[in-house]
């Protein structure tokens, strides 16, 4: 069996993974980047939709290359058809792009490359190796071939089926309710505006929401999520996906050119992110927007952090889960209180009647937000809905 | 479990939310290992209903 020897074994090619390489091997490490799929970036499990503002913060220039398209607002459509439109210059950071992931995916593994990082492509993981109760590195499968790759610490970049962290020991279950079971379809030959996301819901999508995600001019990501506790029929979400498609006089001549599907958590990330020896990032922390499903910034954030603290650790060559702590520590201060608020008033969306979501849309667009946000949309909420924001109104 | 794989788009969504992490995506086959305990939750979400339960 072929056995390697590196500082950093990073298990998925996906923002996060990438992410944690680029910087590992910017502080010096020696880092192997793993992926089990046969292309960084595809096949596609994302609706691609993405804010502006944070690519700033991860040092990453916004380039042509992997931005298919630039919004100039959002729509929120509720089941009457009320609508309250999020025009650019009140959206501000919520507003952004559509990417090509396929491109963007790899523009940031290229950049692990260039950092030193060494990429192995159909490599997956299989399970964990320890060594005195240690964790000592993974087993991997490579290009059919069994391998083990050795290393100082591991970092957990698997994405949404998160296995690695539960092989190590760490809990990564999730509630029915904390999931949402997606599929989405790139729609050609519909009458959309291209220039607006639009996110419809209410009962059309149970628990979850139906997005357009403009690609172009007649073009689009038209997806799905529906909370897994509220699934009845079997391929639910493929089943009110269609009905909604059926019956939207913009969507019903469209056709598809793909089909994707995907899992996404929604609670406020994972208790423990590190152990001795093993950090996790990105959707496999499960550390997503609880109300939106929007992980990709979250993941690049967290694999940024994760790289400078491996850098740090190499130092004193000390990967405890003490020495890792600074990492719990940066994405939490970043992230954790929107995090736990997005989760809480998820729970409360996802329980509210049709009538009521109706009324939320209609205040929305009378009352005066500034720039509109989750948070400022929260606040208009506790205003006149007390009710739906009871119990977390603090965070407001 | 029975997989049709005229219908899995390998999206992975049975994996992450499988409470006993008994399944494996394995680039384009779902492999079940022993500590599957037939809960079923991967045949109620799975997006396009590619899992049926085995008989017992």
């Amino acid at each position: 069996m072929k056995k390697f020897n590196c500082d950093i074994v990073v298990v998925g090619g996906g923002p996060g993974g990438s992410m944690a390489s680029k910087y590992a091997a910017l502080g010096g490490l020696d880092v192997i980047m793993i992926e089990k799929k046969a292309e960084i970036g595809a096949p596609l499990r994302c609706a691609e939709g993405v804010s502006k503002k944070w690519l700033a913060e991860i040092d990453v220039k916004p380039d042509p290359k992997w931005i298919c398209a630039d919004m100039a607002g959002a729509t929120i459509r509720s089941p009457s058809g009320y609508t309250f439109q999020l025009d650019e210059s009140k959206a501000g950071a919520e507003v952004g792009y559509v990417l090509e992931r396929h491109l963007f995916d790899k523009a940031l593994a290229e950049q692990a490359a260039a950092a030193g990082a060494k990429i192995m492509m159909r490599t997956g993981c299989t399970g964990v190796i320890r060594k005195d109760g240690k964790l000592v590195g993974i087993k991997a499968r490579c290009m059919g071939d069994e391998i083990e790759i050795y290393a100082k610490c591991i970092v957990a970049a698997d994405g949404f089926e998160s296995q690695v962290a539960r092989w190590a020991g760490i809990d990564t279950k999730l509630e029915a309710k904390d999931i949402d079971t997606c599929i989405q379809y790139r729609m050609t030959n519909i009458d959309i505006d291209p220039k607006y996301c639009e996110f419809v819901i209410g009962s059309e999508a149970p628990g979850g929401y139906i997005w357009i995600f403009p690609k172009g001019e007649r073009i689009a990501n038209v997806g799905i999520g529906v909370q897994v506790a509220k699934c009845k029929h079997g391929a639910d979400p493929k089943y009110y996906l269609d009905k909604f498609i059926e019956k939207d006089e913009r969507l019903k001549k469209g056709q598809i050119l793909e089909i994707v599907g995907g899992g996404v958590s929604t609670c406020p990330g994972l208790d423990d992110s590190t152990a001795d020896n093993l950090v996790i990032v990105g959707d496999a922390a499960r550390i997503i927007d609880p109300i939106t499903g929007g992980g990709i910034a979250h993941a690049c954030r967290t694999g940024m952090y994760a790289g400078k603290v491996l850098t740090e650790c190499a130092k004193k060559n000390d990967f405890s889960k003490n020495a890792l702590k600074p990492y719990e520590k940066m994405w939490r201060d970043r992230m954790e209180d929107k995090l736990y608020r997005n989760w809480m008033a998820k729970e409360r969306f996802a329980s509210l009647s049709d009538d009521i979501l109706d009324d939320l849309v209609k205040m929305m667009g009378d009352a005066n937000i500034g720039e509109v946000n989750v948070h400022n949309l929260l606040k208009a909420v506790k205003e006149k809905y007390p009710q739906v924001v009871e119990g977390f109104e603090d965070l407001i | 479990m029975i997989v049709s794989y005229d219908k899995c788009l390998h999206c992975g969504c049975c994996v992450g939310s499988c409470p006993k992490n008994a399944i494996y995506l394995n680039d384009y086959v779902l492999e079940f290992n022993k500590d599957c305990n037939k809960c079923g939750r991967c045949v109620k979400l799975c997006p396009v209903a590619a899992l049926t339960m085995e008989r017992a």
